[in-house]
């Protein structure tokens, strides 16, 4: 069984096997849940609740606040005590409502509510999607109403599932895939329906081979529906490398999956999609894998969105003395936590213990042109030209050299022998680029 | 609970490999090439080697604490200096001479153009050049077994084009097998080619080198000497011409070092196609019997040309469309 794959890419240590083989259990909150209105690319979603105003789970608490933007519902039923800036995973203050739990969870009615998506005209799917908030769960947060709908219907040739999962430590995706196979294939069966041309794939990596086995079961008696079986590499999953890997087709930064006939979306999501058409339930938990050395007891959650990440912490069993970095998301893209009281939001997979910080234990030396960046990076960028032209502000040369179709993956600063931070300067490069564009 | 955890931008993770652990490694790499000229020039070869290693570290520490910079000997890149340059000598050279040529090394072209990753020239290298040119008689005097003897190649240069390989070997008291094994007069860490070839195995196991330098340098030579060397398709002479002199050496250890060589890989391949050609010029027309040393130099000067010429193209690089 050998994947397809890409050209470049690198193998950190996998560590999966932390959580892989524990099946994904609830968890009940018990504080105040905390929802920013902005969780995803896009505008900021509008608040339609006030506080004082009582609020059933499911029920919608802030309105898509423009074309690429969408809804938000609430995890819980219970009262909208404020809504106030609050701090987020990314460490920025966010316009947050903030829900008083009343433990109840008395649901919406029509909140489970069976549904034939195939009565249903692809408006009315589109609409649902929006209504439940569906946002990219891989990471980016892209709203998925939006990424349904590309200018022609009939030029998507595959409806890609990205059942990649390469970043280190993270476990979510393949126990929905492990747990809830029916529900992947269900959301996908939706997404299809929107594209009459289209075939759909399962994308997998082959280190999960029990995953690929079930899909490949369900899959049989589907005649739009293979899975694909995946080298295990990084980045696999990044959107850009599973397009190539899937189908051969290559797009760059400024084309959209849809320009090569192509629509990804994430295991979560394809999940979310099929509860939100088939079952009227919004996207109010996502799975969260809680790992890592740190991490006392290692485990896949369920979490309400909203939920502190301090409280599913505690909730696991806490960590253990030795943390020293908590990150949200895996280690090779997530985002370093130095405060946990951050709400777990649409698009959060892990929350990861890490009992080394090998980024301030290695210093910075000097580059000794090894090349290895250079034949690790995805994007086929030269990683140690880009890092001089960003160290000398010089964003000019970092353009000319391809710099803006680095997408931080982080596979040049994973193997740099150097230990030099090369995509940490990119990053902040790319930005004031973005923003200078901005401001023309 | 509210204790203050580290942050830092993604990635959190890096790998294992640094730059200790690779120049460890060319190090090791070096090491059965070192034995073979110990095994076969004795005593006068050790003390070499040890000259300079010991040479090319104190000048790194000396200058580093001059300059009150952060000391980098131990990560041992001034210590593959230091080998590479001891192999590149002859087994008889005056040891003064050998502690010359590392304070070059290390001072004039690695140091003074900002230390390690910034010289554009392989430091070894530029040594020997600078002592060849400064005392070329000692340095091209090789001795074996006590008595001075013109290595293989000088050998077969002087004898023409017409001469049989085998036979002027053969009058020269040596050999093909001798040759590869090592018997043969040249520089420490030239002679044999069968301990280089380990080296050189251990490198690529390792993931330490890529194909691309020494295969294009190897496969471009060969042809050129097939076409060029006077032999016309003489196997016998291709290996001989390949056992003997600094190619291999060259091509697996001193072409690939990654400072002075390009970083892409097209670029890597323009680069030994480059060495090929040069390397064969200068033992076909020019009037030494050796061109290794020379052609690498030469060719680490265009390495910034090369990476210009061979950028790679962007994942997914779509021509601009012009839109009329
Ligand atoms: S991986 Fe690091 S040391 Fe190697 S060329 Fe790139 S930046 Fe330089
Ligand atoms: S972070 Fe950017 S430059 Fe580095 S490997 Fe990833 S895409 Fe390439």
């Amino acid at each position: 069984m050998k994947g397809a794959t890409f050209k470049g890419g690198t193998h950190p240590f996998e560590g999966k096997d932390l959580s892989k083989d524990l099946p994904v259990k609830k968890i009940v909150p018990t504080g105040e849940m905390v929802y920013p209105v902005s969780q995803h690319i896009g505008a900021p979603a509008q608040p339609i609740v006030k506080p004082g105003d009582h609020v059933l789970v499911g029920q919608t608490i802030a309105e898509a606040g423009g074309f690429v933007s969408t809804d938000i519902c609430s995890s819980v039923s219970g009262t909208v005590k404020k809504i106030e800036k609050r701090l987020t995973v990314s460490g920025a203050m966010v316009d947050s409502i903030i829900i008083e739990n009343d433990k109840e969870y008395t649901k919406i009615e029509g909140f489970g509510e069976k549904r034939e998506y195939r009565s249903l005209s692809k408006e009315e799917i589109r609409e649902c999607i929006k209504k439940a908030g569906i946002v990219g769960m891989g990471g980016a947060g892209f709203p998925t109403h939006v990424k349904l709908a590309p200018k022609d219907d009939n030029a998507i040739d595959y409806v890609l599932v990205n059942g990649a999962e390469c970043e280190p430590y993270l476990t979510s995706d393949y126990r929905m895939m492990l747990e809830c196979p029916e529900e992947i294939i269900g959301g996908l069966k939706v997404i299809l329906s929107l594209f009459p041309n289209a075939k759909g794939y399962i994308c997998i990596e082959d280190n999960k081979p029990e995953a690929i086995k079930v899909l490949e079961q369900q899959v049989l008696k589907e005649e739009r529906i293979s899975v694909k079986v995946l080298k295990t590499k990084y980045p696999q999953g990044a959107e850009r490398t599973l397009i190539y890997a899937a189908t051969g087709r290559m797009i760059n930064s400024k084309m959209l999956p849809a320009d090569a006939g192509c629509v990804v979306n994430n295991i979560d999501t394809v999940i979310s999609v099929y509860k939100a058409v088939c079952q009227n339930i919004p996207l109010i938990r996502r799975i969260v894998t809680v790992t890592g050395e740190g991490a006392n007891h290692p485990q896949n959650f369920e979490v309400p969105t909203g939920m502190s990440y301090k409280e599913v912490l505690e909730q696991a069993g806490g960590c253990n003395e030795k943390t020293v970095k908590i990150i949200s998301g895996g280690p090779m893209m997530g985002m370093a936590l130095y405060d946990i009281d951050v709400p777990v939001m649409k698009t959060s997979s892990a929350l990861l213990c890490l009992t080394k910080d090998e980024v301030a234990e290695q210093e910075p030396t000097a580059c000794i042109r090894c090349g290895r960046c250079v034949s690790v990076c995805p994007s086929k960028l030269v990683p140690q030209m880009m890092l001089s032209y960003a160290e000398k502000f010089d964003n000019e040369g970092f353009v000319k050299i391809n710099g803006m179709e680095c997408y931080e993956c982080g596979s040049c600063t994973y193997v740099c022998p150097a230990k030099r931070r090369l995509t940490q300067s990119f990053k902040q490069t790319r930005r004031s680029v973005m923003d200078s564009r901005r401001k023309q | 609970m509210s204790n203050l955890y580290n942050v830092s931008a993604s990635p959190h993770v890096r790998s294992k490999d640094s730059t200790k652990t690779i120049m460890r490694d060319v190090v090791i790499a070096l090491l059965p090439a070192c034995l073979a000229g110990i095994w076969v020039f004795k005593m006068e070869a050790l003390l070499v080697l040890l000259t300079t290693s010991v040479a090319c570290l104190l000048t790194e520490y000396i200058y580093e604490r001059l300059m009150k910079k952060k000391i980098t000997t131990g990560d041992y890149s001034a210590l593959v200096t230091g080998l590479l340059l001891g192999m590149n000598l002859p087994p008889s050279i005056p040891l003064w001479i050998a502690v010359l040529g590392s304070v070059f090394a290390i001072l004039v072209v690695k140091q003074l153009f900002g230390g390690l990753g910034q010289n554009f020239m392989n430091p070894a290298l530029g040594a020997r050049c600078f002592l060849m040119i400064s005392f070329t008689g000692r340095m091209t005097s090789f001795t074996l077994d006590g008595v001075s003897s013109a290595t293989p190649l000088a050998v077969l240069k002087n004898a023409g084009s017409s001469a049989s390989v085998m036979d002027t070997l053969t009058q020269n008291g040596t050999s093909l097998l001798n040759m590869f094994l090592g018997n043969i007069g040249g520089t420490i860490g030239e002679t044999s080619a069968l301990a280089i070839l380990i080296g050189a195995a251990y490198l690529f196991i390792r993931r330490i080198i890529s194909w691309e330098i020494p295969v294009c340098y190897i496969g471009v030579f060969s042809v050129f000497m097939l076409l060029f060397g006077g032999h016309g398709l003489d196997g016998m002479y291709l290996l001989a011409e390949l056992c003997g002199g600094g190619l291999l050496l060259g091509a697996f250890f001193m072409a690939t070092d990654y400072v002075t060589s390009p970083i892409t890989k097209n670029g890597k391949i323009v680069f030994g196609i480059c060495l090929g050609i040069l390397t064969g010029i200068f033992r076909v027309y020019g009037g030494s019997a050796e061109g290794v040393s020379y052609a690498i130099i030469f060719c680490n000067l265009l390495v910034p040309l090369i990476e210009k010429v061979t950028m790679p193209k962007p994942f997914g690089y779509v021509k601009e469309k012009k839109t009329k």
